[in-house]
């Protein structure tokens, strides 16, 4: 028969293992849903952790100058930082802020482009989520001539 | 069942550079239909690959992805020969995988 004591131990050793080790990995699943409502950028980047945002010349957005379509404007998000955690990609103007959120790990490398849509004329960021908690931001305009979103 | 992704991946110096094109709407939940009724967002939310078997990009997507999305990325230390598998999820549940052989 176990006492009270040992009850207690062992579902506290059972919380502990809990906490190192299936709580990051939840983390990791769940959509960041709070990122992808977020109607700015400063929200957005705040939903996945990050304290400080401050521009940094080592993180690259690749966005057209012009947008003839909005509903398919290539853009990319690289830099060559060590200690990245994720890398976002998000259009000011649009409904939602947030495009995409990817994980950055040692097997890839910290680039990753892809196809967004636009609602408008805008400008488009490159954020940096830092293991330290920082954000690092680039930025670039783009114009769009026909919206990708609603219509 | 959706249509399968085309996905090429080239190995480069070490490196090898997977290119996807998926088959998806990408519904963002802004449009309206005809009546007039907005028409309910349907969109890639999760985005894994694996290399061999083992993950190696997780990413989140919002509906602002565009139709038909197209993600590029680099897998480090891959060669020719490995396999890459990329997965993706969406906002009803629906899920697919397909797979590639590095070139």
């Amino acid at each position: 028969m176990q006492t009270r004591r040992e009850t207690l131990k062992q579902s506290a050793v059972l919380a502990g293992l809990l906490a190192a080790a299936g709580f990051p990995g939840f983390a990791m699943a769940a959509f960041n849903k709070a990122g992808f409502d977020a109607k700015s950028v400063q929200d957005a980047t705040k939903a996945f952790g990050a304290s400080s945002l401050a521009e940094s010349k080592d993180v690259t957005i690749i966005a057209p100058d012009i947008a003839e379509n909005g509903a398919v404007v290539p853009m990319g998000a690289s830099t060559s930082l060590p200690g990245v955690k994720q890398l976002l990609i998000l259009v000011e103007k649009n409904p939602s802020t947030l495009v995409a959120a990817f994980n950055v790990n040692d097997a890839v490398d910290a680039n990753f482009s892809t196809r967004a849509k636009m609602g408008q004329s805008s400008d488009v960021y490159a954020v940096a989520i830092m293991a330290d908690g920082k954000a690092l931001w680039a930025k670039k305009e783009v114009k769009v001539t026909l919206g990708g979103c609603g219509g | 069942m959706s249509d399968p992704m085309r996905i090429r991946a080239q190995a480069t110096g070490g490196k090898a550079t997977v290119r996807v094109l998926m088959s998806h709407e990408m519904e963002s939940g802004q449009r309206k239909d005809a009546a007039g009724k907005t028409v309910p967002a349907w969109f890639i939310q999760e985005v894994t690959a694996t290399l061999n078997g083992k993950q190696v990009l997780s990413a989140e997507w919002g509906p602002a992805v565009a139709k038909n999305p197209f993600m590029q990325f680099n897998i480090k230390s891959a060669k020719a020969g490995d396999k890459v598998a990329v997965t993706w999820k969406d906002n009803k549940g629906e899920t697919r995988t397909d797979e590639a052989t590095v070139s």
